[in-house]
């Protein structure tokens, strides 16, 4: 498989060129530019212009509508991760095929949301930007059906070609605007689009509708009934085959053939010599190529030609056969000064069925990962990469989903599809995950406990470990001891919870009272956490105890503080002094215990 | 890519290094005038200075963050010879209302005999330990042991590497399989010593650093080093500058019981890259490590990228345009951005980074039997558009060609 040697995309920074340097820096979805000198010499003396340049590549995550495109892809794509794998896979197909045609009206509704904004809004640099946008939307889907009609359905002879007709018709849908100008006209017939109408309908097989233009037509030129019914006659007989039917394949071919031949004979015959559009329209009916390639205005691409051309010749192709035609009717229909476009090269790789060429081309023409990915991943649930003989097969599609998720990461609300993403990624995702979701940047409280919660689902301790840790710090920092305090315990982060522990005691020793007294009220089992907690903990509830005129058991309290030793020795004197007024008590029927020096001789 | 939008650094000489702290919402800059910038991101996006003082007393090399887990604090290294560490104070209310911070200095690192041309933290898992190498040769471990003390650093290793050092970089993988290691750097022009790149191990026995291998084949001047970040790789990556763009691989060989040295490593060369047809002086990893940036003699910023086949290619080129903005001297701490260069056309805003070489170009006017003409806007787009033609002129094809706005798909509707 070849890689194109093509010459980078070339960014201009506004900087010096000449004798200066290019300094960058890695940021969250973007890269920093600034001019520097970089040789080494003792204080290089440079000019006083500095600028820092923030370059961008993707602007599709930042694009409103786009985003729903992502957001209900994303719906799909779970959807798609939990089919049971354990089903045939001919029960499975219908399944892959209607979840194909659920992106498809994704990407068509965004489409059509981007167009309405490209044609309402009075500023020309949105417009075309959007109308940029639809216009690469209108190649994916082109391209996604065509996949979906080859690969997902994997139609066979017979109904490939009725696929196929439906594709074409669906992609060129201005006859229809051109039909109702002319019907809408006061004179039909006489319109100047009329038989561009008419033939453009025979070249999409439409052949109903054909016939109802032409009537028109007929009731303004009563001489020449007949040649309009005959012509009516040719077009109501020509046979479609009907897949549901009990009709087989060769029998319809037989028919097909009898009922070319009767055309070829009225040509023969000269039966619409007189009449020039029927003619043309009698020479289309039987595949006459110089004909077809007359009309390339109506065709307007080398695919419509080749849909078209088969239609009228060779309605029965197989798959196998379609990229012989493909490659001669692109080759017919472009001439020598066209080259072929990345677009006309993708579809053909499709109809030569090298799914991989076609991946790979979508991935050079394209600068967002989406539809590459979305695509890949649904072949190769088919099991489609892997009937190529790739033993890349599926890191292929797990690298292009690595790809789109991590371009997802540094959007600050399009980072939670990404997870997962990442979590269908069975060999590097829970590491791309790990290291991703440790730089999404803590604003707030709610968002970092939503990043700790998905954390924590997938077990990934370290990194809940650490953004506890960030926010323990920073709540230090900020004096805010009880919120530093709650977020060391769930760091389970005994040094910190030491150490703000601390804190709080040295506060309590300042000013004589607790702060945050609900949270050191309520530790629960979280207090063993630390020595130094504990002591925290049971110490407020000494208090709490005393105040309470529980003298007892605080006392009780207090005399177990003192003997488990796990009080800080800053603390001894605090301990002695909260001692003696329960000494002064009565009622404490310890104080002969408290008043005993040798329960602490050491501490003396 | 495109220039989304510029900042006027207003350093009063050249910038030499600019860090992103870890979440990306704040940068240091730093300059041959001497001072540190810090710079806090806000909700639109735009920057805003809330730091600028003087740092040291000589061109400032590189300036690092640590990580967050520490707080906020940074580290220098200037031609002064010396290395500072850096802690931001919580400010008084209204420093807080006016967008200000301060910055202290908690140490200063006078080891060096002579200028500290790079200073790294180690990674987190490592506790708090800040390195630096110097053009004396020596590259020096310090650690603070109490995380709430910053102002108490111990130098734990002083390791001398025989040649001037220009870059260090820390492995960051925190894999128990892999003990700490350090790449080092040297721009040294003695040629007596072959290999200008030296992998240090750490030794849990002896508790010390040992070399665990020369990279012999970079003999040319190597003036930045980067370790790729690891994600649960077996082997390491590092990428070196050069006289060009050089990738490794170094695999750990498996070691005997009885081997008490550090880690065989087995040197691969991934890839080469000429392309900057000069000195390459900087190279870094993007946080995934799919993507390599490199800086070089050429003026240019290159990008590359391996595809899923491990093939390495540039995918992008930021260049100078000789044009440079011309600067506001305003007060350091006035934010002026400039946004968004129209020099990128919307053209440019479609090639993609990592993949998009060429593109459908729907600026070219469509040609008789073009498939174009159906990939353009549909027509409602023109006739509805008062403003003068947005759309390429169209020569000789009627614009009915187009296909119309898209009808949602029939079969859609019973999902």
């Amino acid at each position: 498989m070849e890689e194109l040697d093509v010459e980078p995309a070339i960014t201009n920074i506004p900087a010096a060129s000449d004798g200066k340097h290019l300094g960058f820096a890695w940021g969250p979805g973007d890269i920093l530019a600034y001019e520097t000198l970089y040789k080494a010499s003792s204080g290089a003396k440079g000019s006083g212009c500095s600028f820092i340049h923030e370059v961008r590549k993707d602007e599709d995550i930042y694009s409103p509508i786009l985003r729903k495109l992502f957001n209900e892809s994303h719906h799909i794509f779970v959807g798609l991760q939990t089919i049971r794998e354990d089903l045939p896979n001919k029960n499975k197909k219908p399944q892959f095929v209607s979840i194909s045609k659920n992106y498809r009206s994704v990407i068509r509704a965004c489409m059509e949301e981007l167009q309405q904004v490209a044609v309402s809004t009075k500023d020309a640099k949105v417009s075309m930007q959007y109308g940029n946008q639809v216009s690469i939307l209108l190649a994916i889907e082109l391209i996604w059906n065509l996949c979906e009609v080859l690969f997902i359905d994997a139609a066979p002879a017979g109904s490939l070609l009725l696929h196929l007709l439906d594709w074409v018709r669906l992609h060129k849908a201005d006859v229809d605007e051109k039909a109702r100008e002319v019907l809408q006209s006061e004179s039909p017939a006489e319109h100047h689009d009329y038989w561009d109408v008419v033939v453009s309908y025979v070249l999409q097989g439409r052949l109903e509708e054909a016939r109802q233009m032409l009537v028109k037509q007929a009731t303004l030129q009563p001489a020449a009934r007949n040649m309009y019914k005959l012509m009516d006659t040719l077009l109501t007989k020509m046979p479609f085959y009907n897949p549901g039917g009990t009709q087989t394949l060769t029998e319809f071919d037989v028919k097909w053939r009898n009922w070319h031949e009767e055309v070829d004979r009225c040509l023969q015959d000269n039966s619409f010599a007189s009449n020039r559009h029927l003619e043309i329209i009698c020479r289309i009916l039987v595949g006459d190529e110089d004909m077809l390639l007359d009309h390339k205005e109506l065709l307007g691409t080398w695919y419509h030609f080749l849909v078209t051309r088969l239609l009228f010749s060779h309605p029965t192709v197989k798959p196998t056969e379609l990229h012989y035609y493909a490659q001669s009717c692109m080759t017919m229909f472009l001439d020598s000064r066209n080259v072929p476009e990345p677009l006309d090269n993708i579809l053909l790789a499709a109809f030569e069925f090298d799914i991989h060429q076609v991946i790979k081309d979508c991935s050079i023409a394209l600068n967002n990962w989406w539809f590459v990915a979305h695509l890949t991943d649904l072949l190769d649930h088919c099991k489609l990469l892997q009937s190529h003989n790739l033993h890349f097969g599926s890191n292929l599609r797990e690298f292009l989903l690595l790809e789109y998720a991590s371009g997802l990461f540094t959007h600050h609300s399009l980072w939670q599809l990404a997870v997962d993403y990442f979590d269908h990624c069975p060999e590097f995702g829970r590491v791309y995950l790990e290291l991703q979701i440790e730089r999404v940047p803590l604003d707030t409280e709610r968002k970092a406990l939503k990043v700790l919660r998905i954390c924590e689902q997938r077990q990934m301790s370290e990194q809940v470990r650490s953004i506890c840790k960030i926010m323990a710090m920073r709540a230090l920092r900020n004096n805010r001891l009880g919120s530093a305090l709650s977020w060391s315990i769930r760091a389970k982060d005994a040094a910190f919870a030491t150490l703000i522990s601390e804190r709080f005691l040295q506060d309590y020793c300042a000013r004589g009272t607790f702060s945050d007294l609900d949270l050191i009220d309520n530790l629960g089992p979280a207090m063993l956490l630390s020595d130094r907690l504990t002591f925290l903990g049971k110490y407020r509830e000494f208090h709490k105890l005393y105040g309470e005129k529980r003298f007892s058991e605080a006392a009780k309290l207090l005399l177990s503080l003192m003997t488990a030793k796990i009080a800080p020795r800053s603390f001894w004197m605090t301990l002695l002094t909260d001692a003696l007024p329960l000494l002064e008590q009565k009622e404490t029927p310890n104080h002969s215990q408290l008043g005993c020096p040798d329960h602490y001789p050491h501490q003396i | 890519m495109f220039v989304a939008r510029s900042i006027a650094a207003d350093h009063k000489d050249l910038i030499h290094d600019v860090s992103y702290d870890f979440h990306g919402r704040r940068m240091a800059t730093c300059s041959s005038d001497q001072s540190v910038k810090v710079w806090d991101k806000s909700e639109n996006g735009e920057w805003h200075c809330t730091a600028s003082w003087k740092t040291h007393s000589g061109s400032v090399w590189r300036v690092t963050w640590a990580h967050p887990e520490f707080g906020q604090v940074l580290a220098s290294c200037s031609f002064d010879r010396t290395a500072a560490v850096w802690e931001e104070i919580v400010g008084e209310s209204n420093d807080k209302q006016r967008g200000l911070s301060h910055w202290i200095k908690r140490t200063t690192l006078v080891d060096s005999r002579t200028s500290v041309t790079d200073v790294k933290f180690a990674p987190k898992h490592m506790g708090l330990m800040l390195t630096t190498c110097s053009t004396d040769g020596v590259v020096r471990i310090y650690e603070a042991p109490d995380v709430m003390n910053l102002s108490q650093w111990s130098l734990q290793h002083e390791i001398s590497c025989k040649l001037s050092c220009s870059c260090i970089s820390w492995n960051p993988s925190s894999s128990r399989a892999h003990p700490p290691m350090f790449a080092v750097g040297s721009d040294d022009s003695n040629v007596t010593y072959g290999g200008k790149v030296q992998i240090y191990e750490y030794n849990e026995n002896t508790r010390k650093y040992a070399k665990a291998e020369t990279l012999m084949t970079v003999t040319d001047a190597v003036h930045d080093i980067a370790f790729a970040p690891n994600l649960g790789r077996s082997f390491h990556v590092l990428a070196i500058a050069t006289k060009d763009v050089r990738i490794f691989k170094l695999v750990p060989m498996r070691k005997e019981s009885t081997s008490t040295g550090p880690t065989k490593l087995e040197v691969q060369i991934v890839a080469q890259f000429d392309n900057h047809n000069s000195q390459v002086w900087r190279v870094s990893w993007n946080i995934t490590s799919t993507l390599l940036a490199s800086s070089g003699d050429d003026g240019c910023v290159r990008l590359w990228k391996a595809n899923y086949m491990d093939n390495w290619k540039c995918t992008g080129i930021l260049k100078g345009d000789g044009s440079p903005l011309t600067g506001s001297s305003g007060q350091p701490t006035a934010m002026s951005t400039v946004v968004g260069s129209s020099v990128q056309t919307s053209q440019n805003a479609l090639n993609g980074m990592s993949a998009g070489r060429y593109f459908f170009p729907p600026l070219d006017p469509p040609r008789a039997g073009s498939r174009y003409g159906h990939l353009l806007p549909p027509s409602s787009l023109i006739e509805h558009c008062d403003a003068e033609p947005i759309q390429p002129q169209h020569q000789g094809l009627p614009h009915r060609l187009y296909s119309r706005a898209l009808l949602p798909l029939p079969e859609a509707d019973g999902q």
